[in-house]
């Protein structure tokens, strides 16, 4: 099922070009690893789902792009960013305990009940691998928690609210390994349940993680593909060169 | 050549005195109120009325006075302060219309304090009827001091990192849930730090009072917000150039009680900054 | 209904926002609506440059020269005298002191700017006018430049701290640069950080002097309040603004000496207002 239809995107941030003529599907249930060098248009295209985008006052943006059908402009903005949630690159926990973090959206759309949130919460830790090493502690402050389990608690905080969608935004950026396999282990289990789209720097998690890839150079796409076909043999050279490190 | 280095000595060293210049006649300052008010300060003083035509007796219906004053003062400016401070950080954009209000703000920070006094006089005393009370005191002030206010709780906002509210943002709450709820929370200590400023200010002023609220002299303690009332800074005035013949030791004692409260409020709001820094989370 | 209630807020937040300019215009309406009225009965340029100010007599001479002699007489001298050590000051707290004493000077810097103005009136009747009779041989130490010196303490905590501001933010590679040229500190200081921060301490210096335009209390208490022109620093004085602050209490409400001393508070607000905007301006330059 397409879960995503982006035709003819443009986006400007005043007079510079950020994103030129995107045309693309992303399937649910999956995940799209978008690769790319720095500058390429990788993080607005992803901002651009959950419009995070019109946060800057500068940004302009032409063509379409629909959830399930749906222009993403014409959905309550709140609602679309319920639909599709966003971990960012650096972990960054709410200044409130690992409970009242997870629960925060979930509260903020109404939810008072205390037995609703208690369930969501630990619903939410579970499917992001964080339950066993927190379930003690949900009232301590977020901060004290590794930087590993502060990003898997980000995921679980944006679990908690029931998303279809899940943007990464180079989530392991400031990992050791292991807390980035645990990461990446969260991710290809949460694909059962979501469509999940991510942005990284690292091609060989890319490679690992993603069911298809999309390469995007100086705000184009250059290629879609299944991610082993991209990795083996891509069309584009230019794609070739980047996935060999010649470039980026 | 003249040696660059003697210059160096010569220049530091009229600097340093120009430092002694300021800081060691404000230690003598605060020593000679001390030193010459405190024997005055007794529960007498501070708990009766003034008698024999203030040259005795104590300040109680001085201090009630100015406590009322200051209330009533941060009644109106805290809460239109910190909306206009949240309009400034949240929601202005980078135009001509913010910075009008930000020059505007500037204004009203510098206009002479007995500027505002005729300002309350005529807006509050007169057009509006309220007469000299407690009333048109406290909006003369409240709105002297709204610019205190304003900066120091839109500093305070500014200083929750952004990434909080776009992290909110991003769950799906609204602008003002994630102000309500993320902002907000985290700037009450610069917020409270600027409010007990701004309270020390309104103690200490005297020109904005003078023609709306004072009173020379009250028998008795002021019962409604349309009553003029004594007030500290107003008392110490009358009692040093008005009045003949008071003892020192009360003018120094009513100096010293302003001071003290002044300085008091300062140390609080002080005190209040330095923890917050230093407990902050991230 | 929590989007109602959010649309309220954010309108009252929206107003709020436009307070600040609603109460500089409120003010300055106010204060035209009655000291215009004088322009009815006198001439503004009699109103300005008369020289005499004799509100009570019949008729009343509202000239206010005199008046304005005195503001002009006292600010200067004040800042003569705040100028220089405001500006001293700064560079020894920004430049030279060192770290631990940073602090406490700063502290004692901002303590001066926290006592209230009545307070340094009432030290100064007491200490500094006795000081300035003794020392001049005067009949009176209640002169321009009793006010003039306790006027600069009161200019001087708002000249240190904005023009260490100003200093503070020169960025650190002008004056790096100027010492791997082999230059010393004081040089540093002198040729590279003052000239950089020029506009910032011009913004201090200002607004300093916007202060001491402004003050009433301290000037009551010590200058004397005599409304002739003065002829030298020694003598009595009144300023604008004490003229209003003494006078007000015996003006009848719409007489013309009511009036006039609205028509002085135009005067104040007008100046305030051109200081402010332009010390704004210089501070909003480097930006």
């Amino acid at each position: 099922m397409v879960k995503f239809e982006i035709h003819d995107l443009n986006v400007c941030f005043g007079s510079v070009r950020a994103l030129k003529e995107v045309n693309m599907e992303i399937q649910a249930n999956e995940i799209l690893s978008v690769i790319g060098p720095s500058n390429s248009g990788k993080t607005t295209f992803l901002r651009t789902l959950n419009r995070l985008s019109d946060l800057n006052t500068n940004f302009k943006m032409t063509g379409s792009v629909e959830l399930e059908r749906e222009d993403i402009r014409g959905i309550n903005i709140e609602l679309l960013r319920r639909k599709i949630g966003m971990v960012f690159a650096l972990p960054l926990p709410l200044p409130l305990s690992i409970f009242d973090n997870v629960a925060y959206g979930v509260r903020m759309h109404g939810e008072k009940k205390k037995k609703v949130l208690e369930e969501k919460v630990a619903e939410a830790l579970q499917q992001a691998y964080l339950w066993e090493e927190v379930k003690g502690r949900l009232d301590e402050s977020a901060f004290k928690l590794s930087g590993g389990q502060q990003q898997r608690l980000c995921i679980a905080r944006t679990l908690a609210v029931g998303p279809e969608v899940i943007l990464f935004d180079e989530p392991c950026s400031g990992l050791d390994p292991i807390s980035t396999a645990k990461v990446e282990d969260a991710m290809v289990k949460l694909k059962e349940k979501y469509t999940l789209v991510l942005v990284t720097n690292n091609v060989k998690q890319a490679a690992r993680v993603g069911d298809k890839t999309v390469f995007f150079l100086n705000g184009e796409l250059i290629e879609l593909d299944k991610t082993d076909k991209i990795f083996t043999a891509p069309r584009d050279k230019r794609t070739d060169d980047y996935i060999r490190g010649k470039f980026g | 050549m003249r040696n660059p280095y003697r210059t160096q000595k010569i220049a530091f060293f009229f600097l340093f005195l120009a430092t002694l210049l300021i800081v060691v006649p404000v230690g003598l300052i605060v020593l000679i109120i001390i030193q010459k008010g405190l024997p005055a300060i007794n529960w007498q003083f501070l708990s009766d009325i003034p008698r024999q035509g203030m040259r005795a007796g104590g300040i109680f219906p001085v201090i009630v006075g100015t406590i009322y004053l200051v209330i009533g003062a941060i009644i109106f400016a805290l809460p239109i302060g910190l909306l206009a401070a949240i309009y400034l950080s949240e929601y202005s954009k980078d135009n001509l219309l913010t910075r009008i209000i930000k020059l505007s703000i500037v204004n009203l920070a510098g206009v002479p304090s007995v500027v505002y006094g005729l300002f309350g006089l005529a807006l509050f005393v007169v057009f509006l009827k309220f007469g000299v009370s407690i009333l048109s005191g406290s909006l003369t002030l409240g709105i002297m001091i709204l610019p205190v206010i304003i900066t120091t709780s839109r500093e305070a906002l500014e200083s929750v990192p952004y990434s909080f509210r776009e992290v909110s943002l991003s769950l799906g709450a609204s602008k003002w849930q994630t102000i309500r709820h993320i902002v907000l929370p985290n700037a009450i200590p610069g917020i409270l730090t600027g409010t007990i400023l701004g309270l020390g200010r309104a103690a200490g002023e005297t020109a904005p009072i003078l023609f709306t609220v004072a009173a020379f002299y009250l028998p008795r303690l002021p019962s409604s917000i349309f009553d003029q009332a004594m007030a500290l800074p107003y008392h110490l005035y009358v009692i040093s150039t008005q009045v003949p013949n008071v003892d020192e030791k009360v003018r120094y004692g009513t100096a010293f009680v302003l001071l003290a409260l002044v300085l008091f409020m300062n140390l609080v709001a002080i005190i209040i900054r330095y923890k917050f820094r230093k407990k902050k989370k991230w | 209904m929590r989007k109602f209630k959010e649309f309220i807020i954010e309108k009252l937040i929206l107003i709020s926002g436009l307070a600040s300019i609603f109460f500089v215009i409120l003010i300055f309406l106010f204060l035209l609506k009655e000291g215009l009225a004088l322009f009815k009965i006198e001439s503004p340029l009699k109103f300005l440059f008369g020289r005499s100010w004799y509100p009570i007599s019949e008729p009343p001479q509202l000239g206010i020269l005199p008046l304005i002699l005195g503001s002009l007489l006292v600010t200067v001298g004040a800042a003569v005298i705040s100028i220089p050590i405001g500006v001293g000051c700064a560079i020894y707290i920004a430049e030279i002191a060192p770290v631990k004493i940073k602090e406490i000077l700063k502290a004692g810097v901002e303590l001066l700017a926290a006592i209230p103005s009545v307070v340094l009136g009432f030290i100064g009747m007491v200490t500094l006018v006795p000081l300035v009779k003794t020392v001049f041989h005067l009949p009176t130490g209640l002169t321009a430049l009793s006010g003039s010196i306790m006027l600069a303490f009161m200019a001087m905590p708002t000249i240190v701290s904005i023009a260490e501001d100003a200093l503070y933010s020169v960025p650190k590679n002008y004056k790096e640069g100027a010492l791997a040229l082999g230059a010393t500190h004081w040089q540093a200081i002198w040729r590279v950080m003052l000239p950089a921060a020029s506009s910032g301490i011009l913004a201090a210096i200002m607004l300093g002097i916007g202060r001491v335009i402004g003050e009433t209390m301290a000037v009551m208490m010590i200058t004397g309040n005599a409304a002739v022109i003065p002829h030298s620093i020694l003598a009595p004085v009144r300023t604008l603004t004490a003229t209003i602050a003494a006078e007000m209490g015996e003006a009848v409400v719409g007489s013309e000496h009511y009036l006039a001393l609205f028509a002085i508070g135009i005067v104040l607000f007008v100046m305030s207002f051109a200081i402010n905007v332009t010390a704004d301006l210089f501070l909003h330059k480097r930006e």
